[in-house]
This record gives C-alpha cells, sequence and structure tokens, in this order.
C-alpha cells in the first residue's frame, strides 16, 4: 500500500497588506483629528441652519451650562497665562511660575479669582471635580467675566469670541453675558450651534 | 510579502556542488496590526472629526447714542418686533402697538407655519429674488463671490423688512437660537437683538390677560 502524503498547507496568513491598511489609516486619523476638549458641564447646543464653520485657532470660547454658570477656554496656552498674570494684576492677585504652567494646562477655567490659588493648589483630578461647582461671576456687582475677557483681547488681538450655550439656558443669563460683551464693544462672536436640515420652501 | 528569500548562488543547478542554505525569513506582522487597531480606536474615540457649525451675529454697541427716538423712528417704518416669551411662545406686532387693544400682540409659534410663514409673507419680494440667485447659483451661470454680493445687496435693500428680537427673561437660549434661523432662513438681512422693555412685558401680560390690563388702566 502506498501511502497518500497529504500535503501540509500552511495557515499562516500573509499580515503585511492589513498592517499597511491600518497604518494608512492611523495617519489619517492622526492628521485630521482635533480632541475633544474636556469640559466641566455637557452642553447640548441648539440646532440651526447656519452652516459657516467655527476657524480653528484665536479661539476664546465662553461655554454657559444650563444653571448659567460661566466658564471659559482659549486654544492658546502662552496667552492664558498672560491672561490669568494681568488678571491676577487687576486684582491684585500675584501667581508663581508654578501655578502659571499648572492654569495653562487646564482645558477649561471658570474659577473667581479669589479662590484661583486654592484651585491651582489642588491635584488634577481633583481640579476636574470641583470646577463644575464653581464659574466666572457676571453678576454686575463682580464682573469677572468682563476682566478676564478685556485682558484676554489685550494679549490677543486677534481673538474670535465663540459662544457654547445649553439650549435650555434661560436668556436671562445670556443677556447677562452678551451685555458685557457689549460693554467692552466686541460686537461680533459667534454662537456655537449643531446642524438642523431646514430650508424655506 | 513579508518573505525575504535568499537563494544564492543558484543551488538547485550545481547538484554535486555544496548545498547552500535557503534561508527564509518570515516577519509576522499580527502584532503589529494589533497594536495599530488599538491605536485607530484610540484616536476615533478621542476626536471630533465635525467642527461644530456657528452662527455669525453683530450686536449693536451699548452706546447710549441709540436714543428712544432712534428706536421710534423704527418702529414706524413699519418694523417687526418679535417678543420671545417663557414656555416657548412667540409673540410679534408690527409698526407702533397699541397698548389699549390686546389684540395689536399677535401670538405665533415656532413651527413652519407661524412666525416663519408671517415672515416669508412679508419678505416675499427678497426671497423670491433669492431663489432665483440660487437657481442661477445651481445652474453655475455665476459665481460663489457673485451669488453673496448680490443676497446681501438684496438683503440690504429696500423694502425688506426689519425685524427687532426682545427675549424676555424666562425665554431659552434656544428660542433666540431659534428666532435667528428664522431670519436666516427668510433671508432678511436688517435685524437686531434688543433689550425688553417694559412696555413690552406690559403687553405680554396684558395679552395673557385679554385685555385686563389696558381696561383697568383707562379706568
Amino acid at each position: 500500500m502506498s501511502k497518500v502524503k497529504v500535503a501540509r498547507k500552511s495557515t499562516r496568513i500573509d499580515m503585511t497588506a492589513m498592517s499597511d491598511v491600518t497604518v494608512l489609516l492611523l495617519t489619517f486619523f492622526m492628521l485630521t483629528s482635533t480632541f475633544v476638549k474636556k469640559e466641566p458641564v455637557q452642553v447640548t447646543t441648539p440646532a440651526s441652519v447656519s452652516e459657516i464653520k467655527i476657524p480653528e485657532t484665536n479661539i476664546l470660547s465662553i461655554l454657559i451650562d444650563p444653571k448659567g454658570k460661566v466658564f471659559m477656554s482659549m486654544d492658546k496656552q502662552g496667552d492664558m497665562m498672560n491672561t490669568l498674570d494681568s488678571v491676577g494684576n487687576h486684582y491684585g492677585v500675584t501667581f508663581t511660575e508654578q501655578e502659571k504652567s499648572k492654569f495653562k494646562l487646564a482645558s477649561t477655567f471658570g474659577i473667581p479669582i479669589k479662590s484661583m490659588k486654592a484651585y491651582l493648589a489642588l491635584k488634577a483630578d481633583e481640579q476636574d471635580k470641583v470646577l463644575a461647582n464653581y464659574g466666572i461671576p457676571t453678576d454686575s456687582t463682580n464682573n469677572e467675566f468682563k476682566v478676564w475677557v478685556q485682558k484676554a483681547r489685550k494679549i490677543n488681538p486677534e481673538l474670535r469670541i465663540a459662544i457654547k450655550a445649553d439650549q435650555s439656558t434661560p436668556y436671562k443669563v445670556i443677556k447677562d453675558v452678551m451685555s458685557s460683551l457689549q460693554d467692552l464693544r466686541e460686537n461680533r462672536y459667534n454662537l456655537i450651534t449643531a446642524l438642523k436640515n431646514e430650508t424655506a420652501k | 510579502m513579508s518573505e525575504i528569500q535568499t537563494n544564492d548562488g543558484g543551488g538547485k543547478k550545481k547538484k554535486g556542488g555544496s548545498k547552500q542554505k535557503k534561508i527564509s525569513v518570515f516577519v509576522d506582522f499580527t502584532p503589529m496590526v494589533d497594536m495599530n487597531m488599538l491605536l485607530i480606536t484610540f484616536f476615533m474615540l478621542c476626536t471630533s472629526l465635525s467642527k461644530p457649525q456657528t452662527m455669525e451675529i453683530n450686536m449693536p454697541s451699548n452706546d447710549k447714542k441709540i436714543t428712544d427716538q432712534d428706536r421710534d423712528a423704527v418702529k414706524a417704518s413699519e418694523a417687526i418686533t418679535l417678543v420671545l416669551g417663557g414656555g416657548d411662545s412667540i409673540f410679534y406686532y408690527e409698526g407702533q402697538p397699541d397698548y389699549k387693544n390686546f389684540n395689536s400682540l399677535k401670538l405665533s409659534s415656532y413651527k413652519a407655519d407661524g412666525i416663519r410663514a408671517f415672515l416669508l409673507k412679508r419678505n416675499t419680494e427678497a426671497v423670491n429674488k433669492i431663489n432665483v440667485l440660487k437657481e442661477k447659483k445651481l445652474q453655475q451661470k455665476i459665481s460663489q463671490a457673485q451669488f453673496t454680493k448680490e443676497v446681501t445687496d438684496i438683503k440690504g435693500g429696500k423694502g425688506t423688512p426689519v425685524v427687532i428680537i426682545k427675549a424676555a427673561d424666562k425665554a431659552t437660549y434656544k428660542n433666540l437660537i431659534d428666532a435667528l434661523d428664522e431670519m436666516q432662513i427668510c433671508n432678511i438681512g436688517k435685524y437686531v437683538i434688543d433689550k425688553m422693555s417694559p412696555a413690552e412685558m406690559f403687553l405680554m401680560r396684558n395679552y395673557r390677560q385679554r385685555g385686563q390690563l389696558s381696561q383697568s388702566n383707562a379706568k
């Protein structure tokens, strides 16, 4: 009897092509992505038909949560540091280099200037927890928000202001923010909205 | 593909000669693919691909130069005033309101047959012109730059209505955006967000009470 030889087939799959594809995809995602900013409060923006895209750089974004707390963020870390410095000067608070460098790493800020020092002494994960309880004061008696915008504008004149507010925010809060901006003669700004498809027929 | 074969000297031809080894270098790419997939998932989850839309608005400055007289002048020229109240309600009046007649303030809605229908009717001429332009642009008869220029011309032209938006404290941010949205849908170029005056508050309360306030005032 002759032995029937079964050809041994290799089950090895060549992964080179697969690896090529994944690297390509990876490169695409790395180049096109902008990281989601960590925001202290969850905000649902209202929808609108406007199709203007927000510019990428030189943005001063103002985040307003449904309860009326105001937070701010800037996209350039250098600007953030300088703004903190000049706002501190305005209120007579001086910050150490260490505090400043800690501040510039934060994605969003919204702490009354008096509590700022204590806040910056906290650890990063503790900061995230407490930040949502604060907010920049916007009342007419203690309008720190106005000072922040004013100083930020002085440091970077090309700054564009973008307001991102929750759709259920009462108009009263928006009005306060808008009139603060009006007082500073900041009459052009963007309102961030989500996309809605609707046209007049 | 990932195999590198070195076949030196053509060993097959010389049978009697010294056999040279066929060296095959096979690189396994599976872990590489694993790692890449992991990175891709990370990037996909942590990034926002779509940039948010924005709406550009120009606010009037807070200078006190705009006097009540100016406001009246605009009102007299048949401006439309939108009053955004609490609970998603929207009212409007044309020109000067009649404080004695509660019906001068009209209740409308944010739906397509509400305020939009009214504004479109008031702005028919401009809307028609812009629709013609859009058609032309679709057929590529005019360039984008020319299109935007003509649209702004039409929007700023004479006879187009002026809209004043006033929101009560109880109105939500969504209401404001919706109202601004209607301006865009109805191609209204001249609109402004103004502060609520006590007169509008009175009108709204008067409307809710079916004119009882103005009656008691008259007495």
